[in-house]
């Protein structure tokens, strides 16, 4: 066959990226980072925006920022002789404004700096955004936010256990947790500040992480279905193939999901300086790419391992290598008709399917799954 | 089988078609067609306020409601227009108000809301002084619209309470505080000192006379040791109180019911052991004097709830309001005082106020950072799905059709407005949207190279997919669904456009993709598999076609029915 696309190929099976049989490296590798990304968070900790540490932020647009602009604003800020706005932080953004971090401040207060730093950079104090975060705002979003989680995550747990199996649920999990570790990490090791639209952002990656998950294993479970009734493939090898059909989907889903966040991304940081929709489109962009990794090269590596615990997988992963053991041409193998589950002959005998490379013990198990599926009468396996 | 089980497109697409035309069309009937923009979008002040009980516990809903009441008053009373008072979870009152600067209304929306029991020195019925005012100086008994309830000894009368000495709390009220009254009046006159009881002082009178109940601020101007002119909640009467004689934190409980024998609702109150004493006191100066000076009013953040009158002295802590109330009226009355019996405090936890400009701006940016993506993501379905990413394009119009439609009439039915964080989520289900038809796509590709014809591919990958995309939508309207009820602030406007948009997505691969593409399937372009549809069979590797006929019709729909 020529001029064969990737996504051909791997559907065929033709090409495999051994995903699943090469699960200890990606643990590994998933397991440095994560150790890099606990390192940050205990290490350096996260950087905490004003909404979650308490205190005052208020933006002023400049006309031309001058070398002077930071030093006189302070000054007008110290000068206003405010205990928690002692030690202003002052910071330009952008080309055109200058922000002010104080310790909270009362309203009185806060009117106070507000004029002080419209005088100092000449502007009229309705022209100056502000912001007053009381002390235990941050531990009250941040409460809400992780209950909200827990249930969340609940829910979830329940569905998966309900529509495909505990295992999947239970893998889809520990992917998750790898990718909120990870991009959290993240923020700890660049030094990011983390608002509450980061933690929106965060939370969003948990929903695709997910959903990213089910598709996989959706596709997984298709191929899985009825599988100890033969002993032509292992559940690792149709797992795998589950994973090469689906890695075009999920690469281009992840692609045209980050094409948008990355336009935020650019659109926010670019024009606007700072501000939400940069906080947000960071955290999703590191999440989603992260997330399609996860789903990818961990949670379906992961749902083997944890199937292979089973006692009729494990008697399949033996039925299949004594097959196989006893068969030593391998060309036996691709020319004879797959056991087919259900019992019923294989519909078309095809040649033009392709006669998959075998070799060594990386069987391309297409052929048997789809003939599986013929066997239930060409219906969707359902 | 293909004939058999031949898919109607184009029922699903009518109803599609009628879906928009009903929602624009109850669009171009309210006539409204932009949706509400969150502050952040076009600019204002929001407070976000935390409630607590004085002990730091969390508030009763009955108590949030009473003081989303309270604050609605204040902020009404002070003046600012278009303000928006919401809760946000349990304890948490968001003031919004369009303009910038408002220190002084995050001062005024802060205050602990105190009731306080004043004896009723002057009642004009109208909120307003009449045009032609000689008349209503006469103070009219009982012709009020507000019910005149009459508070009487409760059955259950606790003897320990009863007869003893004069507390503090009394001292205050039969020694006249000097300070001078404060009227909330635009312009506050001094009240004479001693005057403080009973009938009305000629000033207090014209005080009372030129008093419009439309200035009417509360919060911070009730002094409970200081005369009060106000006016009730309707703003139909005007009272002109004394000195509190018992506060709120006075009560212990208040209830309302239908006493044993009886058919009428009552309110029943019992005091704490102090409160219990001043009550005595303050029924005991009340009762025998003539209306309006045998009545106390029930006043809570400055306004009256009620004012009953006294009969005999109340001894024993316990007392009933009985009067013609309604359910709800009775019901309403001992929440405001069982509110007053454990006032809130409210803290200021995020005050932001954002400028027109600044909201112009962001507003700007997510339409743009909207655009490049959408732009981005059509590019690439057309570089990779070819004539399926017109299918994208068109889909993705319908879903935007879609969204806007609702964002604009959820705005109108319960007030949704769109946020920064909002727009982010619309932009983000971009390509959640977009992957529901990646899935399609690939499934009916993934027929193709079965072998399957390009109508039955559509069918049957349609089949396989649906499970799919259903299970991961189910998985992303868990996550809005638990981040919109469990979280607050920005976290819900994002949660809410989340599960919007997924259920938009729904809908249009249902009623507009699938039977877009049975359609497409039967013309030549994408039924015959054109190089340029996406669905060639020979670029997809289908057995058989090496590269020759591209005829897929035939040969593949053949073996493909069983």
């Amino acid at each position: 066959m020529t001029r064969q696309s990737l996504g051909n190929r791997l559907y065929r099976g033709e090409v495999s990226v051994p995903i699943v049989q090469n699960a200890r490296r990606w643990y590994l590798v998933s397991a440095i980072l994560l150790a890099i990304a606990f390192g940050g968070l205990i290490g350096r900790g996260l950087q905490l925006g004003v909404e979650f540490s308490g205190g005052a932020e208020l933006t002023a647009p400049v006309e031309q920022v001058a070398d002077s602009t930071v030093g006189d604003v302070r000054g007008a800020v110290i000068a206003t002789g405010i205990g928690e706005a002692a030690d202003p932080r002052v910071t330009v953004v952008g080309d055109d404004s200058v922000r002010v971090q104080t310790g909270s401040l009362t309203p009185d207060e806060t009117t106070a700096v507000r004029d002080a730093v419209a005088e100092a950079v000449d502007v009229a104090p309705e022209e100056i955004t502000a912001q007053v975060i009381g002390p235990s705002w941050g531990d009250q979003i941040t409460r809400q936010a992780l209950l909200g989680l827990g249930m969340f995550l609940l829910a979830v747990v329940v569905f998966l256990s309900i529509a495909y199996e505990w295992k999947m649920a239970a893998a889809a999990l520990v992917a998750l947790f790898h990718d909120v570790v990870f991009t959290v990490g993240i923020y700890a090791l660049v030094g990011f500040d983390v608002t509450p639209a980061t933690v929106i952002g965060f939370l969003t990656i948990l929903g695709y992480s997910l959903y990213d998950t089910v598709v996989i294993f959706d596709k997984v479970r298709e191929n899985t279905k009825g599988i100890t009734a033969q002993n032509q493939l292992t559940y690792a090898e149709a797992a795998n193939l589950g994973v090469n059909q689906t890695l075009m989907r999920s690469i281009n889903t992840s692609i045209i999901a980050l094409l948008p966040i990355g336009s935020i991304l650019f659109v926010g940081a670019g024009l606007l300086g700072a501000g939400t929709l940069k906080d947000l489109a960071l955290a999703l962009f590191i999440g989603v790419a992260v997330g399609t990794y996860s789903s990818v090269f961990i949670a379906t590596p992961l749902l083997v391992d944890l199937k292979n615990r089973e006692p009729t997988i494990a008697g399949l992963t033996r039925r299949v290598e004594a097959r196989r053991a006893s068969a030593k041409a391998p060309q036996g193998d691709a020319t004879a008709e797959p056991a087919a589950v259900g019992g019923a002959p294989p519909r078309r005998p095809s040649p033009q399917r392709g006669s998959p490379v075998e070799s060594g013990d990386r069987r391309q198990p297409q052929r048997q799954t789809r003939s599986q599926r013929r066997g239930n009468g060409g219906r969707p396996a359902r | 089988m293909a004939s058999a089980n031949a898919p109607r497109p184009w029922r699903p697409l009518g109803v599609l078609a009628l879906l928009l035309v009903g929602l624009y069309g109850t669009i171009a009937l309210l006539g409204d067609w932009t949706p509400r923009l969150g502050l952040d979008l076009r600019g204002g002040t929001s407070i976000t306020l935390s409630a607590k009980t004085p002990d730091g516990g969390t508030p009763s809903d009955e108590s949030m409601v009473q003081a989303v009441d309270i604050i609605r008053a204040r902020v009404n009373g002070s003046g600012v227009a278009e303000a928006e008072i919401t809760t946000q979870g349990s304890t948490n009152i968001v003031v919004q108000v369009p303009d910038v600067g408002e220190d002084e209304l995050v001062q005024l929306v802060g205050q602990t809301a105190e009731l306080r029991f004043r004896p009723v020195r002057a009642v004009i019925e109208g909120g307003a002084p009449a045009p032609a005012a000689t008349e209503a100086t006469t103070p009219t008994p009982g012709a009020t619209s507000t019910p005149t309830p009459t508070a009487t000894p409760a059955a259950a009368v606790s003897p320990s309470a009863a007869g003893r000495a004069v507390t503090e709390g009394l001292a205050a009220q039969t020694t006249p505080t000097p300070s001078p009254s404060a009227s909330p009046s635009p312009a506050p006159t001094p009240v004479q000192p001693p005057a403080s009881e009973g009938a009305p002082t000629p000033e207090e009178q014209a005080q009372l006379d030129a008093f419009d109940c439309a200035n009417l601020q509360t919060g911070s101007l009730d002094d409970p040791d200081a005369s009060l002119i106000t006016c009730d909640e309707g703003g139909t009467s005007r009272f002109l109180l004394g000195p509190a004689d018992v506060v709120g934190t006075d009560v212990n409980s208040a209830s309302a019911g239908i006493p044993q024998g009886e058919v009428q609702w009552v309110v029943n109150l019992d005091f704490t052991d102090e409160g219990a004493d001043k009550f005595l006191e303050s029924t005991t100066n009340l009762a025998g004097q003539t209306f309006p000076l045998n009545a106390f009013a029930i006043v809570l953040d400055g306004r009256v709830v009620s004012f009953p009158t006294v009969d005999e002295p109340i001894p024993g802590g316990s007392a009933r309001i009985s009067g013609s109330f309604t359910q709800p009226e009775a019901q309403a009355l001992a929440t405001v005082l069982n509110y007053g019996a454990l006032p809130l405090t409210f803290e200021p936890s995020d005050v932001s106020t954002v400028t027109p400009t600044l909201g112009a701006s962001q507003l700007e940016a997510g339409l743009l950072a909207g655009v490049i993506g959408l732009g981005l993501v059509l590019l690439y379905s057309l570089i990779y799905y070819r004539g399926l990413g017109l299918v994208v394009f068109a889909s993705l119009v319908v879903a935007g059709l879609l969204t806007y439609a609702a964002i604009v009439l959820l705005g109108e039915a319960i007030g949704f407005t769109l946020t920064i964080a909002g727009i982010a989520g619309i932009i983000v289900a971009i390509g959640i949207t977009a992957d529901s038809f990646v899935v399609f796509f690939e499934r009916v590709r993934d027929e193709i190279r079965e072998g399957r014809s390009v109508r039955m591919a559509v069918e049957t990958g349609w089949k396989r997919a649906r499970r799919t995309v259903l299970a991961s939508d189910a998985v992303s309207l868990f996550a809005a669904f638990f981040l919109y009820v469990f979280s607050v602030a920005n976290v819900r406007g994002f949660a809410f456009t989340l599960g919007l948009t997924t259920i938009v997505d729904l809908i249009v691969v249902f009623l507009f993709t699938k039977p877009m593409l049975s359609v497409l399937a039967r013309s030549r372009f994408f039924g015959a598999g054109h190089a340029w549809s996406g669905l060639d069979p020979v670029r997809l590797g289908a057995p058989g076609r090496t590269g020759l006929g591209r005829r897929a019709g035939a040969p593949a729909a053949k073996e493909a029915s069983p």
